[in-house]
């Protein structure tokens, strides 16, 4: 039995929103502080106490509903999950259940391209979004035979992110979770940290024969990397194929992986899955969102990453070095404002400016970052300084080599991209008389090789070219160069 | 000067009659004589009833007084109270200090109030007799082998037998209310959303509001004026300018329509509470009242609907007591399951855990949609049935509880018939209106009994006017329990 098999995934991701203050109450959200320390009255649950909505996180919610171009429904509802943990201090989690506050939306994914597969773009729809509170920590360890409970986290802000099960293997998911951690960054209501927690994924996985209705789906718990994800799911698809291959049957269940041992193992089952008895929570009235408050939100919302995406293609730089463009809104920017600057410095914006720019920010600029463990926004060159050097590219004052040279010593030393062409005498050699020269005097130097050329030996082009070059110290302008070659070897 | 009115307290304070702190100690000796017999307070703290009472009489020196400033006000165990044990009736609770002032409690601070004690109630205000807190019944100071009333019990008791000018309630199906008719007391449950409910243990959410204790319409209407105001910190606090309760008080009557639901007196009420609240609408008859026969065919539904919707929303609220954090915590345990389970087992009483039972099961997968949402929809009716009602009159009256005080231990082992004590209090809690409670007269046992007012939402100041003129003319409300051994 060879049978394809469909693999059918879904995303729960929970984004932890930017706010400085508790979902409830005023309480800090900042990360790290000692045990307890932002550990407010509401987030303890003493008696008395009750939840005030921080309208902070409603903003980011609904910034992110529009984002996705979700509906943003008028009126939703804050309901209570009730179980018992020792860090969900009051015994139940005020989240939103049958009421969310973003409803319908959608997701445009760039999956790269993995083996015979083509990169693609593809839809992913999305089911809802809905606020909720954080539960704080259980701490295992430094208490002998008990746990030590930590609620600084407890009232976090989250926005729980629910996907349609529209991916249909690994790369598709991680594709998806990438993109939604890049759009949450990119519209500042999530700071995107997975170390701290702050973007955190669980993955539905089931798996079936195309055609046939959803298998029964496994959810793995709290992945917070992107390679993790990838291996879990590896691991899980094999897990569920050769369950059922070998006559078994795959019961719901909640799973955890252990990056350790790549395996993912059964929390719990369906059977001892909890009934949490939702209800909406009279302690908080349900939440109005005018239009005129959407509306808003919506002018604070920057120009999203598919719609620069669209842009930059228009501008005729390709779908891939698009999509490595708009990875983060920084970089973006970054190469927003150096083809601004290129603009102001009299470079019409074409098709060749626009790819050339876009290989120098992803390359040099990106490289030269990574060396010095840099983010875009301390980079030691900025945008406008750059347009200042690929200026000289484009009107052939330098060559694209000499260029590389002035970013080098610019990014070490500062200074001016004239000064350091000047000093450097890195100007290109323009002049058609002293290039026809140079060729004349090669030609003469090498008669045998004309002759062989002539004969129709045409790969020895590119030997001329080089010793033209070196005769020049790389000054020549190379179309130029080409140009004068050609003609003078036709004879 | 125990039976003076608040009224009177504060011009004997003013014209330095009398100081604050030995008014506070007149109290503090009552309660030290009265409660062995009536369990009336659970915890005292003359140390700092006292210290509050010295600043208080500074303020009075200095002419910086407000209307209650100085007045010994007597706490309902449920309002936190920073560096007070708030025991909420329970063992769960029992040793625990508030480290923070509810909203009331601050707002009677500020008015420069002293707080004389934290009064007794029912288990975390589940109760209509005051037998289901963990520190003892209370007694009534009416008869003392009858019940106060609760959850209120304490603060009604409280009042009644003298051991305080005025007191703190709160009220969820009649918690104010019933006690305050079976204690021959006044009280007032204002409009949901009028007092706030920021550090006030909560019971039902939806539910609680809380309200003074006082022996006259005219002294809770100074209660009121303290007690009410928004609070950005309970979200269901309203935003509404505040006012001042006793600005209608002398208005005449004429003109008023008081509807009677033919509900309100049907099966189960006893002749004299029937005949007591008959001689009372004769006398508002005599002050130009009118009558109007009305009906509010769904009441009879309020007391299933809240059984339903009040235990939901406290099996819930109480599941924060798990001997993780404060509170109470079983001694011995093996794992965390079993340490969930003896904390709650040993820190709850009886009553309490009948009521997380039932709210736990209606709020179960499968039998959600039966029980809670059906019983949210009855509450619409309800409350639609009330505002056709206010089309036809002014106020609503009738009994406020079924019977007078019952005998303690009388409804212990039926809580049904316990339950049934709040049928005519239940509904105003549904819809979330104000209702009141003043007394009406005795039966023939001598047990008071109580007149329920029910007012349009904010009609509070309304409600305090059709009570004070009453208490113009009739004096119930002066009669004291004689026989209290003292």
């Amino acid at each position: 039995m060879n049978m394809q098999w469909e693999i059918v995934i879904g995303l729960e991701v929970h984004a932890q929103l930017t706010t400085s203050s508790k979902i409830f109450s005023g309480a800090s959200t900042t990360y790290g502080a000692e045990p307890n320390r932002q550990a407010d009255a509401v987030s303890i649950a003493l008696p008395g106490v009750l939840p005030v909505l921080n309208k902070g996180a409603v903003e980011r919610a609904i910034k992110f509903g529009l984002a996705v171009g979700a509906e943003i429904p008028r009126r939703s509802v804050f309901s209570r999950k009730n179980y018992f943990y020792p860090d969900l201090p009051k015994g139940y989690q005020i989240s939103q259940f049958d009421l969310p506050v973003v409803g319908n939306g959608q997701l445009v994914i760039h999956v790269p391209a993995q083996g015979k597969q083509p990169a693609c773009e593809k839809v992913v729809r999305l089911t809802r979004a809905h606020l909720e509170e954080d539960a704080g920590k259980s701490l295992h360890e430094d208490f002998h035979g008990m746990t030590g409970i930590d609620l600084n986290r407890a009232g976090t802000p989250l926005l729980e992110i629910v996907s349609e099960p529209d991916m249909r293997s690994a790369a598709e998911a991680v594709a998806y979770a990438k993109a939604l951690h890049s759009l949450v960054r990119w519209i500042g209501i999530c700071d995107g940290n997975m170390q701290e927690g702050s973007f955190r994924c669980d993955v539905n996985v089931s798996v079936r024969h195309p055609g046939d209705p959803l298998g029964t789906r496994r959810e793995i718990k709290n992945l917070n990397s992107f390679k993790f994800m990838q291996q879990a799911i590896d691991y899980e698809v094999q897990w569920q194929i050769d369950t059922i291959e070998n006559g078994g049957k795959v019961q719901q269940a909640t799973i955890l992986f252990n990056p350790d041992t790549g395996e993912t193992r059964a929390m719990r089952s369906k059977e001892d899955a909890h009934d949490y008895r939702y209800f909406p929570d009279p302690d908080l009235l349900p939440l109005d969102i005018s239009p005129e408050w959407i509306e808003r939100i919506r002018d604070t919302l920057p120009e999203l990453p598919y719609a620069k995406l669209e842009r930059y293609v228009k501008q005729g730089i390709p779908t891939e070095d698009a999509n490595i463009l708009i990875s983060s809104r920084e970089v973006a920017e970054y190469y927003d404002s150096a083809l601004r600057s290129l603009l102001t410095k009299g470079v019409p914006t074409s098709a060749t400016n626009a790819s050339k720019l876009c290989n120098w920010v992803v390359g040099e600029v990106s490289a030269q970052l990574n060396r010095d463990g840099l983010s875009i926004k301390e980079s030691r060159i900025t945008a406008d300084q750059l347009g200042g050097i690929l200026k000289h590219i484009f009107d052939n004052t330098i060559s694209n080599s000499a260029a590389k040279e002035v970013f080098r010593t610019m990014w070490i030393d500062g200074g001016d991209a004239d000064a350091i062409i000047d000093a450097k005498g890195l100007k290109q050699v323009s002049d058609s008389g002293t290039i026809e020269a140079l060729v004349d005097e090669i030609l003469a130097e090498n008669t045998d090789k004309v002759a062989e050329y002539r004969s129709g030996k045409e790969k020895l082009f590119g030997f001329f070219v080089g010793q033209a070059m070196k005769a020049s110290n790389g000054k020549a302008n190379p179309a130029q160069l080409n140009e004068v070659l050609k003609h003078k070897l036709k004879g | 000067m125990l039976n003076s009115s608040l009224a009177q307290l504060g011009t004997a304070l003013r014209t330095k009659k009398i100081s604050s702190v030995e008014l506070t100690q007149l109290y503090l000796d009552r309660i030290a004589a009265l409660n062995p017999s009536l369990n009336a307070f659970i915890t005292t703290n003359p140390e700092f009833s006292l210290k509050q009472a010295r600043a208080a009489d500074e303020l009075l020196s200095n002419g910086k007084e407000q209307n209650l400033t100085g007045i010994p006000v007597a706490q309902k165990d449920i309002f936190c109270a920073k560096g007070w044990r708030t025991s909420c009736g329970s063992k769960m609770l029992e040793n625990f200090i508030a480290p923070y002032d509810a909203h009331v409690i601050e707002q009677f601070n500020n008015a420069g109030a002293v707080n004389l004690g934290k009064t007794n109630m029912d288990e975390f205000a589940m109760g209509s007799s005051n037998e289901t807190s963990y520190f003892g019944a209370v007694k009534n100071p009416w008869d003392l082998n009858t019940v106060p009333g609760g959850s209120s019990g304490g603060s009604a008791a409280a009042v009644a037998a003298r051991m305080c000018a005025a007191s703190t309630g709160t009220d969820t199906g009649g918690s104010i209310r019933q006690p305050a008719s079976l204690c021959g007391i006044s009280g007032i449950k204002p409009t949901y959303g009028t007092v706030s409910r920021y550090g006030m243990i909560a019971f039902a959410s939806s539910l609680d509001q809380a309200g003074p204790m006082a022996r006259s319409a005219e002294d809770l209407a100074l209660l009121l004026n303290v007690m009410t105001g928004f609070d950005e910190r309970d979200s269901t606090s309203l935003q509404r300018d505040k006012e001042n309760y006793t600005r209608d008080l002398i208005k005449p009557l004429n003109g008023l329509r008081i509807g009677l639901p033919k509900e309100f007196f049907a099966e189960g009420l006893s002749n004299d509470v029937a005949e007591c609240v008959s001689t009372a609408i004769a006398e508002y008859k005599k002050l130009g009242a009118t009558i109007v026969d009305i009906s509010l065919p769904n009441s009879k539904l309020s007391v299933p609907v809240y059984y339903v919707l009040a235990p939901a929303e406290a099996s819930s609220n109480l599941s924060r007591y798990d001997g993780v954090r404060y509170g109470y915590r079983a001694p011995e345990y093996s794992d965390l399951a079993d340490m969930y389970e003896k904390t709650r087992a040993q820190g709850f009483g009886a009553e309490v855990k009948r009521r997380i039972m039932i709210g736990t099961y209606v709020l179960s997968h499968g039998y959600y949609d039966a029980y809670y949402l059906q019983a949210q929809k009855i509450r619409r009716l309800i409350a639609q049935d009330f505002s056709e009602a206010f089309k036809q009159c002014d106020v609503i009256m009738g009994p406020t509880s079924p019977s007078t005080a019952f005998n303690l231990g009388e409804k212990d082992n039926d809580p049904v018939q316990m339950y049934l004590s709040d049928i005519h209090t239940i509904a105003v809690n549904l819809a979330g209106l104000p209702g009141m409670s003043i007394p009406c007269g005795f039966d023939h046992n001598k047990r008071p009994v109580g007149l329920q007012i029910i007012g349009n939402y904010f009609a509070e100041a309304q409600m305090l006017n059709v009570a004070h003129q009453y208490q113009q003319v009739t004096d119930s409300h002066n009669h004291a329990p004689q026989n209290l051994g003292l």
